[in-house]
């Protein structure tokens, strides 16, 4: 079943054209890697889909219901009114790469206000929902603390709480570990796991190869504001069929994700072609 | 030369010119606070009208002298029937003009909160208003604090120009006592003093507000 559905999505900014025709279904369950060099398109891709930024055109459907308007005959974007766009992006969770969380609230009213004064949820069972789920991401010993008391992993998984106590049927990942210490990110990844394994569906635009072809059902690779490839992980990863995505996985395993040491297509480790087998059938699994 | 004597003696009167001062300041600090807040509140809303107000106002406030406003308002509002007393002019003019300050300070600190706030709140559904009122607004106080209090002090040592309008404040009780005696630098060295006591109140109360009773964040 289809969940999201994205058409002929364009956005320029000024004049320098940034989403150039971008089409795209998510299924539900499914979990989407985005990947692609800096300035290729991917965050602003996610962001038109959240409506944070609107496209100039294209569509957007999420579960049936279309973000704005964008069907005209040249399908210029025409956003919803503010009441209607609160209410359909309530259904899409949104994790940032900086973390944004309230610096004003602790991590458990950071979790429980949205509940709270977004869908009126009475003060104690919302404070009682948010304890839960802190204490499923293994938090439970931080829900009094304010942002500035947590360590980037710690506030990055209470952002992800924060996005889940809205129940929503996709779930947006924009490079949630680029900012984060090099021995912060596996926590952050390890959480993002357990939430594909419970059956949701994300869209991860992320550098962590080895979590994308872990955990990832199909990877896109974006350049120039275009979706150039797409695929399974395993087979774009270690067979890219665009010169272009080839060149980009060179340079990032050169460089090395961002925070392991590298390690090659040809992988001398000599773990990543098994490994791939293996996770794609269960992610098969999963879905099946 | 000094003559303490007579400051002594001049302490009861200067100290019910205080009193008036701290009255006419206190309530026109309100009202300046609430002023300011909405205005400046307005000059964030997104709503072009509401922003234009504000803008105008702001110009008009600080384009123009207090001593003026003053003026304005206690002279000049009678002449479409509207007369005020001294007291309640002062409150107004003082009002009037610290909220126009206070927008400003309010703008600049809802703007200098950083965008990723606004985003993640509106992520979650939450309304412009909702997040103004939850997330913008209690950033906003604590850091806007410090100029607030400043804004405070400027307003309360400005009551002095209510001695223009003849209304009993401290530098005009001074000032009465001046005219009777030619005592010009006891009593303005007093009447300084306890200004500079007032505004110590008012910085001990901003320095608790920001250490106490609004958190580290």
């Amino acid at each position: 079943m289809v969940i999201l559905r994205v058409e002929h999505l364009s956005k320029s900014f000024g004049t320098t054209p940034v989403l150039n025709d971008v089409s795209l279904i998510v299924e539900k369950g499914e979990i989407l890697i985005i990947i692609g060099p800096s300035g290729s398109g991917k965050t602003t891709l996610l962001r038109c889909i959240h409506c944070l930024e609107f496209p100039d055109r294209g569509t957007i459907v999420l579960d049936d219901v279309a973000f704005g308007a964008g069907d005209g005959p040249d399908r210029r974007w025409r956003p919803d009114p503010p009441r209607v766009l609160d209410a359909k992006r309530r259904r899409v969770g949104f994790v940032f790469q900086r973390f944004n969380l309230f610096a004003n609230l602790t991590a458990l009213d950071n979790v429980s206000i949205g509940p709270r004064r977004v869908l009126g949820v009475a003060t104690t069972p919302a404070r009682a929902r948010a304890a839960a789920l802190l204490d499923r991401l293994g938090l439970a010993e931080h829900a009094g603390k304010l942002p500035s008391q947590l360590s980037g992993g710690q506030q990055q998984r209470v952002a992800i709480a924060r996005a889940l106590s809205m129940d929503p049927a996709l779930m947006l990942f924009d490079e949630p570990t680029s900012a984060l210490d090099p021995e912060l990110v596996d926590e952050v990844l390890t959480t993002m796991r357990e939430l594909a394994r419970s059956g949701m569906t994300m869209v991860v635009v992320t550098h962590e190869l080895d979590f994308a072809r872990e955990v990832g059902d199909r990877v896109i690779f974006m350049d120039a504001g275009r979706i150039v490839e797409e695929g399974r992980p395993a087979d774009v990863f270690s067979a890219p069929r665009e010169e272009r995505t080839r060149a980009f996985l060179r340079r990032l395993l050169r460089i090395g994700a961002p925070h392991r040491p590298a390690t090659s297509i040809e992988s001398p480790r000599g773990r990543a072609h098994g490994e791939t087998e293996l996770t794609t059938d269960a992610a098969a699994d999963r879905r099946a | 030369m000094f003559d303490f004597a007579l400051i002594v003696q001049s302490i009861p009167f200067l100290l019910r010119g205080a009193v008036y001062t701290v009255q006419v300041s206190v309530l026109a600090i309100v009202f300046g606070l609430v002023l300011g807040w909405l205005l400046g509140l307005a000059a964030v809303s997104g709503v072009p009208a509401l922003s234009a107000v504000s803008w105008a106002y702001v110009q008009f406030i600080r384009g123009t002298p207090l001593l003026i406003q003053i003026f304005l308002i206690y002279f000049g509002l009678p002449a479409v029937g509207i007369n005020l007393p001294a007291f309640w002019s002062g409150v107004i003019a003082l009002g009037l003009n610290s909220g126009g300050f206070q927008a400003e300070i309010v703008r600049a600190g809802i703007e200098s909160i950083d965008r990723g706030q606004t985003e993640a709140a509106r992520s979650i559904g939450m309304s412009r208003f909702k997040t103004l009122v939850f997330i913008l607004v209690p950033q906003t106080i604590r850091r806007v604090l410090p100029p607030l209090t400043n804004e405070l002090i400027t307003l309360t040592k400005s009551s002095s120009l209510l001695s223009a309008i003849a209304a009993l404040e401290l530098t005009h009780a001074g000032q009465l006592i001046i005219a009777r005696t030619f005592a010009s630098f006891e009593i303005y060295a007093a009447v300084a003093i306890i200004y500079l006591a007032l505004v110590a109140v008012l910085s001990r109360g901003s320095a608790f507000l920001e250490k106490r009773v609004f958190v580290n964040y």
